[in-house]
């Protein structure tokens, strides 16, 4: 049990719940900095699973280790914006190479690993890594040489230099979410005496879509989900905010975390919930504090427990559960799977949460975003809301807005926003394009930078990448191609072994030893993974990549050679091996 | 009318020289396509440099150094270059070795393996060097059809063989498609 | 017809690359094909069993969307295409990456003949394996005495976790691991094979569509030209499969 027990209308049967699966993992690799065959056995016990659920589980997630790691852990975003490569220095390289370790090995005295992770939204803040699950910020080679020597010098990190530690919420540009520090209970009182239905009706009528990415209606999932029958309906906020370069959610949980908890509640009101989750990413754990916190005034406000504000017969309570490393579990269906203890493999669709969601049951899944969204509209009315944004996508958008300008950070809009108003707000010059929706989304080149932010223009879940003119944005692809490989469930084939092809594809091309013949076969190989594939990762795996040939085939063009075939390896590399073993140098040692 | 014969070369990579015993196993039919074909380079003569050539059959696949340029040599040189038999199609069976790295494997064999005297890893330079992976053919150059099999049968070589004598392309019937 | 006439047939049918096939209300696009011996490949199903729609090889276009047909609901007036050149493109493209994220030599692999993999092969008229070879290195559990795991050959299709878990009770396997490193796991503390109780008689010993779980001691039992793909194809041979039935069973 995560949340602290004090208030006293807290049901009695939440207090012997029992640990989350993910929870106690953790927990156990904490003590042993990792997790053996034997706790594994040890786990499936107390949990009463089999043992192979539990490997299975501990092997899905990238934060369980089957080896201990080092007592200083870092993980470096390879993120494009706070990533280890996003300036001119490899930093991962360099701090490898300070401490002696090899990356993703542990070094012999236990002491340090260092490893790569996917993005850790910290992308306003440069680059950036998780050192025993903290974030530290603004990378560069001097941080990295001192890093290293205060790891020998094996001081605590509360001895470390601690603005390092420090995160500013860069909050840019405000509107009506960011803005709105309207006391807490206000849109609970309102939709408490409204009542469910026309709480419903309100949502609907505000036009509330969907702000983790697809767009779908609220109210209409919520109408959904309400009608669904069940033994229990749930609420589940999905804080998985995986898409790199996506980093709203993180300012909402930190700024915003008693709107959100209203939203989740007024929800649990219309649907008819008792209890509700947060799923955060494991990523983001070191936030749980702050989130425990905020938990605990609602519950002692009364905004959350049993007869909430004083309606009886209204209960309704929240739990966190953090995952542990897999972008894939911010997937609906994925997420369910993993608030039940397993890996996060999308379920088959449909049946849809709505009406099959956590344990079989009716579930409204919705993202950060539009929980507060939510909360703001019974506040302020729809039509308030209808205000903002455009016909079909009403309200605001949260964007975060990182990469090559002079002010990342977050921005708030209406809907209809253009790209270029965006640009010239973050202090973007010389921009060749902009990735926006992440690795999964859309890549806008210079001469479309008219377009609009909109589920009818271009839409997001946040994402706001930014490429200046320097870039290469083949190495761009590069990142996307082993983003996807990496983070692929491998439940199925087109996903699981073409997002390794495309690495290998693209590496061809970047290393300048691919021919025209190469492109066609990415673009075969892009369709594929997109249109055989089983959930919406492979679904938009390869969108970079056509993105890319699309609008700038040069790039290219530029690198492939004018020959009609070429081997798919690199033969001379074939041989270095074997030179290496015999210690030949002579002329047959070599080809080409 | 004086036909002009096709002009066939062949030769095994890392291969077990099965591929070409199932070729000869045409037996008879054999006599009949040898009005029809020349042989070039190919164990089957004692050519040693492959002259242009139409069509250039591929058995075993590419372990070595020496396997690429043999097999750069047929490209240059044929037409139609086709990879005949599991091994050049897939590396095949020397492709076990693809499981290991190439240190663990010279190291088992010349150093730490049972039975071995004088533990050397061999370095001549007259020996060929040894690739990291064993290859299947496609992977080095451009190979114009497959004859799948561990061998292909006769019957499958002739149906490979014979549309092309007259300038067909090849199509090899499904109870002919095998694996193994 | 009257158009009443032409309802009802709409109302549980679809149409199968043209053709008209019923259906029962909760039977998927797959269920509906095999029962009137329409075959769509697939690799990952068996009939009995909870699909998975992992294999991805019955991918058709229904109404244009393109679906796994063994995990889609027959819809009243779908129209499904299945036997195109532009899917069994794909479905070729797909068996190939099957085989070349494992280790298959099949000139020395005891299923040979009887494989399900390289009978899709030999459907797809597959000559070569197109992509660049994974070549990687799996553990082979030979603990148990009559069963043996050879994880090369695995193609994840979950079949014996279902046979195990749902028709055998037994839970022997999972699927352990993401993506590319996802692999077939044993349920026993150790791990090992050896240790679970597994059976050769079991569902779950004997549906693997590869070589990668194996009965012991009956390697190369059928001479060649006498297996099961030697001398029919997966089409017709998937006609006949089911997880054995109950009265079966008591018969
Ligand atoms: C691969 C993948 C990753 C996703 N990641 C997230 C995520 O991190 N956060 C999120 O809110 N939605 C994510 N989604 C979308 C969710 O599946 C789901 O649509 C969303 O949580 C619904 O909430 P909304 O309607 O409020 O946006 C992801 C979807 C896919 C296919
Ligand atoms: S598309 Fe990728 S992430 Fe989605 S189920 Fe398939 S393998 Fe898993
Ligand atoms: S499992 Fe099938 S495809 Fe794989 S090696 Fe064996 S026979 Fe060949
Ligand atoms: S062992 Fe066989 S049945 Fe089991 S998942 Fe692998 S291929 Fe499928």
């Amino acid at each position: 049990m995560l949340v602290v027990m004090k208030n006293q209308s807290w049901p009695h049967s939440l207090i012997f719940d029992k640990q989350h699966l993910l929870h106690r993992l953790y927990t156990l690799q904490q003590q042993d900095r990792h997790i053996s065959a034997e706790t594994i056995v040890r786990v499936a016990g107390e949990f009463n699973l089999p043992v192979s659920q539990v490997a299975s589980v501990v092997d899905f997630y990238s934060f369980f280790y089957r080896k201990p790691v080092g007592r200083y852990h870092m993980l470096l975003s390879n993120c494009t914006s706070c990533g280890y490569q996003a300036g001119k220095t490899d930093l991962l390289k360099m701090l490898c190479r300070s401490l002696n370790v090899d990356p993703g090995v542990t070094r012999a005295d236990g002491l340090v690993s260092i490893s790569e992770t996917s993005c850790i939204g910290m992308c306003d803040h440069g680059a950036s890594m998780l050192i025993n699950g903290i974030p530290l910020v603004g990378l560069d080679e001097t941080k990295v040489t001192r890093i290293a020597g205060l790891v020998e010098q094996q001081l605590t990190l509360c001895q470390w230099p601690q603005d390092w530690f420090q995160i500013t919420r860069s909050i840019r540009q405000s509107g009506m979410l960011l803005n709105n520090t309207g006391s807490s209970g206000n849109s609970l009182t309102k939709a408490l005496s409204a009542g469910p239905g026309r709480t419903l009706d309100m949502i609907e009528h505000s036009g509330l879509r969907g702000r983790g990415g697809a767009g779908f209606s609220a109210g209409k999932k919520w109408r959904l989900c309400r009608e669904a029958t069940g033994d229990a309906h749930y609420v589940v906020c999905n804080a998985d905010e995986g898409e790199p370069g996506t980093f709203k959610d993180r300012v909402l949980l930190q700024c915003h975390a008693g709107a959100l908890f209203e939203g989740m509640t007024i929800c649990a009101l219309v649907i008819g919930a008792r209890k509700g989750y947060l799923y955060l990413r494991g990523e983001y754990r070191y936030l749980l504090a702050h989130l425990q916190e905020a938990l605990e005034l609602h519950y002692s406000n009364n905004l959350l427990g049993c007869s909430i504000l004083g309606h009886a017969g209204f209960d309704f309570d929240i739990e966190i559960v953090v995952g542990a490393g897999a972008y894939i579990c911010g997937e609906e269906s994925a997420l369910i799977e993993s608030l039940e203890g397993k890996p996060g493999v999308p379920r088959i669709r449909p049946p849809f949460p709505v009406t099959h969601g956590y344990l079989g049951q009716p579930t409204a899944v919705n993202n950060v975003e539009t929980f507060i969204a939510a909360a703001y509209i019974v506040t302020h009315g729809s039509d308030n809301f209808r205000m903002a944004g455009t016909e079909q996508s009403t309200g605001s958008k949260i964007l975060s807005v990182s990469g090559d300008c002079r002010n990342p950070g977050i921005y708030e809009y209406a809907f209809g926003v253009s790209i270029q108003e965006i640009l010239d707000d973050c202090g973007a010059d010389n921009v060749q394009a902009v990735q926006i929706g992440g690795p999964a989304g859309t890549l806008v080149a210079h001469r479309d930078f008219r377009r609009r932010i909109s589920f009818e223009g271009v839409s997001t879940g946040g994402s706001f990448l930014v490429f200046g003119e320097n870039r290469d944005l083949l190495t761009v692809n590069q990142n996307f191609a082993r983003f996807f490989a990496h983070e692929s469930c491998g439940f199925c084939t087109p996903c699981r072994v073409g997002t390794r092809l495309m690495e290998g594809s693209l590496q061809k091309i970047v290393d300048g030893r691919a021919v025209a013949a190469d492109i066609e076969e990415i673009k075969r190989l892009s369709s594929l993974i997109m249109r055989y594939s089983h959930c919406g990762l492979g679904h938009t795996a390869a969108n970079h990549m056509l993105d890319s040939l699309r609008q700038f085939p040069g790039l290219f063009e530029k690198r492939i050679m004018q020959q009609a075939f070429s081997p798919q390896i690199d033969l001379e590399a074939a041989l270095e091996t074997a030179r290496q073993i015999t210690h030949r140098d002579d002329a047959d040692a070599h080809l080409d | 009318m004086a036909e002009r014969k096709l002009k066939i070369a062949t030769t095994s990579l890392a291969g077990c020289f099965g591929c070409h015993m199932s070729f000869l196993d045409i037996d008879e039919k054999l006599m009949l396509l040898n009005d029809r074909i020349e042989f070039n380079r190919s164990p089957l003569t004692d050519i040693k440099q492959c002259s242009p050539s139409d069509i250039g059959l591929i058995e075993g696949g590419v372990c070595n150094a020496d396997n690429v340029r043999v097999l750069r040599e047929f490209r240059a040189n044929c037409t139609i270059l086709i990879a005949v038999g599991a091994c050049a199609i897939t590396g095949g069976v020397p492709a076990m070795r693809n499981y290991f790295d190439l240190r663990e494997c010279l190291e088992e064999v010349y150093l730490n393996g049972t039975g071995v005297t004088n533990p050397q890893i061999p370095s001549d330079t007259e020996l060929p060097l040894l690739l990291d992976k064993v290859y299947p053919v496609q992977e080095v150059v451009k190979i114009d059809y497959f004859l799948p099999g561990c061998p292909p049968s006769a019957d499958a070589f002739l149906q490979l063989l014979v549309p092309q004598l007259d300038g067909q392309k090849p199509q090899l019937a499904a109870d002919q498609l095998h694996y193994d | 017809m009257t158009n009443e006439a032409n309802k009802a047939i709409d109302a549980n049918s679809i149409t199968i690359d043209g053709e008209t096939v019923p259906f029962d209300a909760g039977q998927t696009i797959m269920d509906a094909a095999l029962a009137v011996k329409i075959y769509i490949p697939h690799l990952c199903h068996y009939p009995g069993l909870t699909p998975a729609g992992n294999c991805r090889l019955c991918m058709v276009e229904a109404n244009g969307k393109s679906v796994a047909a063994c995990v889609t609901q027959a819809q009243s007036g779908q129209q499904v295409s299945s036997n195109t050149p532009e899917l069994n493109a794909a479905r070729l493209s797909i068996t190939q990456m099957l085989f070349v994220e494992g280790n298959h030599i099949c000139p020395s692999c005891e299923k040979s003949g009887n494989c399900r993999l390289q009978a899709m092969g030999y459907y797809l008229g597959m000559l070569e394996e197109h992509f660049h070879q994974f070549n990687p290195r799996r553990e082979i559990d030979a603990s148990h005495s009559t069963v043996l795991l050879d994880r090369d050959r695995c193609i994840l299709c979950d079949l014996c976790v279902r046979a195990s878990r749902d028709v055998d009770k037994k839970n022997v396997f999972a699927i352990a691991g993401r993506g590319i490193h996802a692999r077939l796991i044993v349920n026993t503390a150790s791990g090992k094979l050896g240790d679970s109780n597994i059976e050769a008689k079991d569902l779950a010993a004997k549906i693997c569509p590869v070589g990668a779980i194996l009965i012991r001691e009956r390697s190369f039992d059928s001479p060649v030209a006498e297996r099961i793909y030697d001398r029919q194809s997966i089409s017709d041979t998937a006609m006949t499969e089911h997880v054995p039935r109950k009265e079966d069973d008591r018969g």
